[in-house]
């Protein structure tokens, strides 16, 4: 036995766990849940709820003059049983302990505390926002008593209260866990959240004038184990059961946040973080988190658009794929330049390569996307994949060429511009007096805009939660996007628009799914070669060394070398 | 509006304050007894003041008023009398004496909530409001009038003479 692993019994079977583990990890590492609302391995544990209350025992200590108890055949010790519960969240292992987590001490503790827990709760799920995700249902379901002892009125509290601008708290449900005030203390550091009247009338409050509008307020929704606080945005708005999660990354900005997306018949109601304790933790800024409704919205671009006598009309897709490439054929190759989008996936930079290549073209580049960090998880790069353009691409220094072309647009050198998934009009990387002099402009975007007025086609683009591919992140790790939902009309993924220009140039590639260029990608792209996408996962992979960290997770890491949370 | 507190006062707070070196947090209890003494009550703007003080949020302190009983958070009146109800005093009549001092010091109770414990004279001189034991549990009903301490009381007219 190494000395660093204890020898732990849990439920009757041996286990070995690192000296330092809390009994609750412990559990959870075996199999065997241990209920819990006031734990959280992320912050601090203040060990309030009582929940994980389990039966501990140690080997017996020898009396004066009396023998040490023999070990088993296996080489165990005996298990003296305390008579009290502890908690599993707060306590560490120790040598030869022993846990039970079912039995008659462990059971009688849950049923007190859900019936404590339950006396001033509301009984009405039905209503709730939270049934179907809420601990307390859960919890209640499996180890409550079933019925209710409590006869006297219940306490009173607030109801519908505006914390801030994206949180609506029900006093009444809260059942005082703490998580969020923990949240907004140890990670967003802005300790506005507190308890008051602390008693049987315990309010989860603000202080009166002050509101909860940090930036990262929603995770305290996501937090909370019942129906509590509340995101404004999401708050019925549906059921839990009925929406469809899919597990991608978030793309506004380098970081690369893992999400989760919840969506119901092609439409997205919620966006949640998935934990990464590499990326994101278990946290994302609100920004990001609802800078979605433009998916579903009116000024979609729906159908392609081309060009006829000044005025745009709507025409099938596959037209518009022959007319751009009829129209690319009438230049020379250099008079051709092509710029792609950072928001754009490995293997759509890949198309875009080799439609370069088809095309024989010299410039190809990224518009940069800058913004500030908020030193936690919002990275300067506002653009998901820069490092993909360098690795796919080969781009040196992204962006660093646009000036150039915008003078060879002006000198008339470069007549036709591909244009995919960008809007630099309104983002105000060009002007439109900048793109006036070219001769034919194909542009891909999501919704309607005004660099598409001057383009001569348009594809109707489909935006990241409408396709699946691969990305790397600031810290250059390599993470998978996938599909959540179906993009509106003859939307259509970036990678599928350059693959069918492609083979209208006549460069027949018999490419059908994204995971078919990532497999292209693992043979023209050297930092790929050997690369599975499966291998990838859900948690993706450190692809690159970019030296790149995040402030956020930073932190995290510190405050579990000093132990002051678990950090799984 | 922001707290006025004197120079002297402010001065004995930050002494306080030296005692606590590992968290200022830690100060919140004596920095606020130094301020109701002074002031008789905490109001809003002294819990902004404390925690402007110790560099904390504000909730953080009306957490620590809104917890301790012994923190007025109105106004009492010129004496302020604690009644205890806890069990000893309750059997040897604490609510009747409740009853009586409110009769004769003219306090109107009605308006009393578990928020809002404290009841005032309309003329301000006298306010009141239970409290729980003040360990003298032998010699009930006893109650405290501002500092002071009074046991078996009897004679409530002649109590309030002695305030006047």
């Amino acid at each position: 036995m190494s000395e660093d692993l204890l020898d732990v019994q849990i439920d009757g079977v041996w286990h070995q766990f690192p000296k330092g583990t809390r009994m609750i990890e412990a559990c959870r590492q075996a199999g065997v849940e241990v209920p819990h609302y006031c734990y959280h391995p992320k912050l601090s544990s203040p060990g309030n709820c009582r929940m994980c209350l389990v039966q501990m025992g140690m080997p017996p200590r020898p009396m004066p003059g009396q023998d040490p108890a023999e070990p088993d055949e296996d080489g165990h010790l005996p298990i003296s049983w305390m008579p009290r519960p502890v908690i599993a969240c707060a306590n560490t292992i120790g040598p030869n302990m022993g846990i039970r987590t079912t039995g008659e001490l462990t059971e009688s503790c849950r049923e007190g505390v859900m019936e404590f827990l339950l006396a001033n709760h509301p009984l009405d799920c039905p209503i709730c926002d939270q049934a179907g995700e809420c601990s307390l249902q859960e919890f209640s379901v499996e180890h409550g008593k079933g019925s209710s002892r409590f006869r006297e009125r219940k306490v009173k509290k607030p109801k519908n209260v505006k914390v801030g601008p994206r949180i609506r708290l029900d006093d009444e449900r809260c059942i005082m866990c703490s998580r969020c005030i923990r949240f907004m203390d140890e990670v967003a550091d802005d300790p506005v959240l507190g308890f008051t009247d602390r008693g049987s009338h315990t309010v989860l409050t603000v202080h009166p004038g002050h509101e909860l509008d940090n930036n990262y307020s929603l995770n305290t929704a996501d937090i909370c184990p019942v129906g509590a606080l509340t995101s404004n945005d999401f708050r019925f708005q549906m059921r839990a059961w009925f929406m469809k999660e899919t597990k991608t990354i978030d793309t506004n900005c380098g970081t690369g946040i893992n999400i989760t997306v919840s969506a119901r018949q092609g439409e997205i109601y919620r966006i949640t973080p998935r934990q990464n304790n590499d990326v994101n933790s278990d946290w994302m800024p609100d920004s990001h988190r609802l800078n979605y409704h433009w998916i579903n919205s009116d000024i979609r671009l729906t159908e392609p658009l081309i060009k006829d006598g000044g005025r745009h009309r709507m025409a099938k897709y596959q037209e518009a794929i022959i007319t751009t490439a009829d129209k690319l054929r009438n230049f020379d190759h250099s008079e051709i330049a092509i710029i792609v989008s950072g928001r754009m996936t490995n293997e759509e930079m890949l198309m875009a390569r080799l439609l370069k290549r088809t095309l024989n073209v010299k410039d190809i580049d990224i518009i940069p996307r800058r913004g500030e960090s908020d030193n936690y998880l919002i990275s300067e790069d506002r653009n998901p994949n820069t490092n993909g353009a360098k690795s796919v691409l080969g781009l040196k220094d992204p962006g660093a060429s646009i000036d150039a072309l915008k003078k060879d647009i002006a000198n008339r050198k470069i007549k036709a511009l591909i244009l995919l998934q960008e809007d630099p009009l309104t983002d105000g990387a060009f002007s439109a007096e900048d793109l006036k002099p070219l001769e034919f402009l194909v542009t891909s975007y999501p919704l309607a805009n005004p660099t598409a007025d001057l383009a001569d086609v348009v594809f109707p683009g489909a935006c990241w939660a409408e396709k699946s591919g691969t990305m790397i992140n600031v810290t250059g790790r390599l993470q998978k996007l996938n599909k959540a939902v179906d993009g509106p009309g003859q939307t259509m993924a970036p990678w599928e628009i350059l693959r069918d220009l492609i083979q209208a140039l006549g460069g027949g590639n018999g490419i059908y799914s994204s995971a078919d260029i990532f497999n292209l990608l693992t043979k023209e792209i050297s930092d790929f070669s050997g690369l599975k996408l499966e291998d990838i996962g859900d948690q993706g992979i450190p692809f690159l060394d970019t030296g790149v960290t995040l402030p956020l997770v930073e932190r995290e890491k510190a405050r579990i070398a000093k132990g002051e949370i678990v950090g799984v | 509006m922001p707290l006025e507190v004197p120079s002297e006062l402010e001065k004995s707070i930050d002494d306080r304050i030296t005692h606590y070196p590992v968290s200022k947090r830690s100060a919140v209890l004596p920095v606020l007894h130094e301020l109701q003494h002074h002031f008789g009550f905490i109001n809003e703007d002294a819990v902004e003041w404390t925690a402007a003080k110790l560099e904390l949020e504000p909730i953080k302190v009306l957490e620590v008023v809104t917890f301790y009983p012994g923190f007025r958070q109105s106004a009492p009146g010129k004496y302020h009398i604690r009644v205890c109800r806890t069990l000893s005093c309750a059997m040897a009549g604490s609510y009747e004496l409740m009853e009586s001092i409110c009769e004769k010091a003219g306090i109107d109770r009605s308006g009393v909530t578990h928020h809002d414990p404290i009841a005032v004279s309309a003329d301000g001189k006298y306010s009141i409001e239970f409290a729980e034991c003040l360990a003298s549990c032998g010699s009930g009903p006893v109650c405290l009038v501002n500092d002071d301490f009074h046991e078996e009381v009897k004679d409530v007219e002649g109590l309030l003479k002695k305030y006047n």
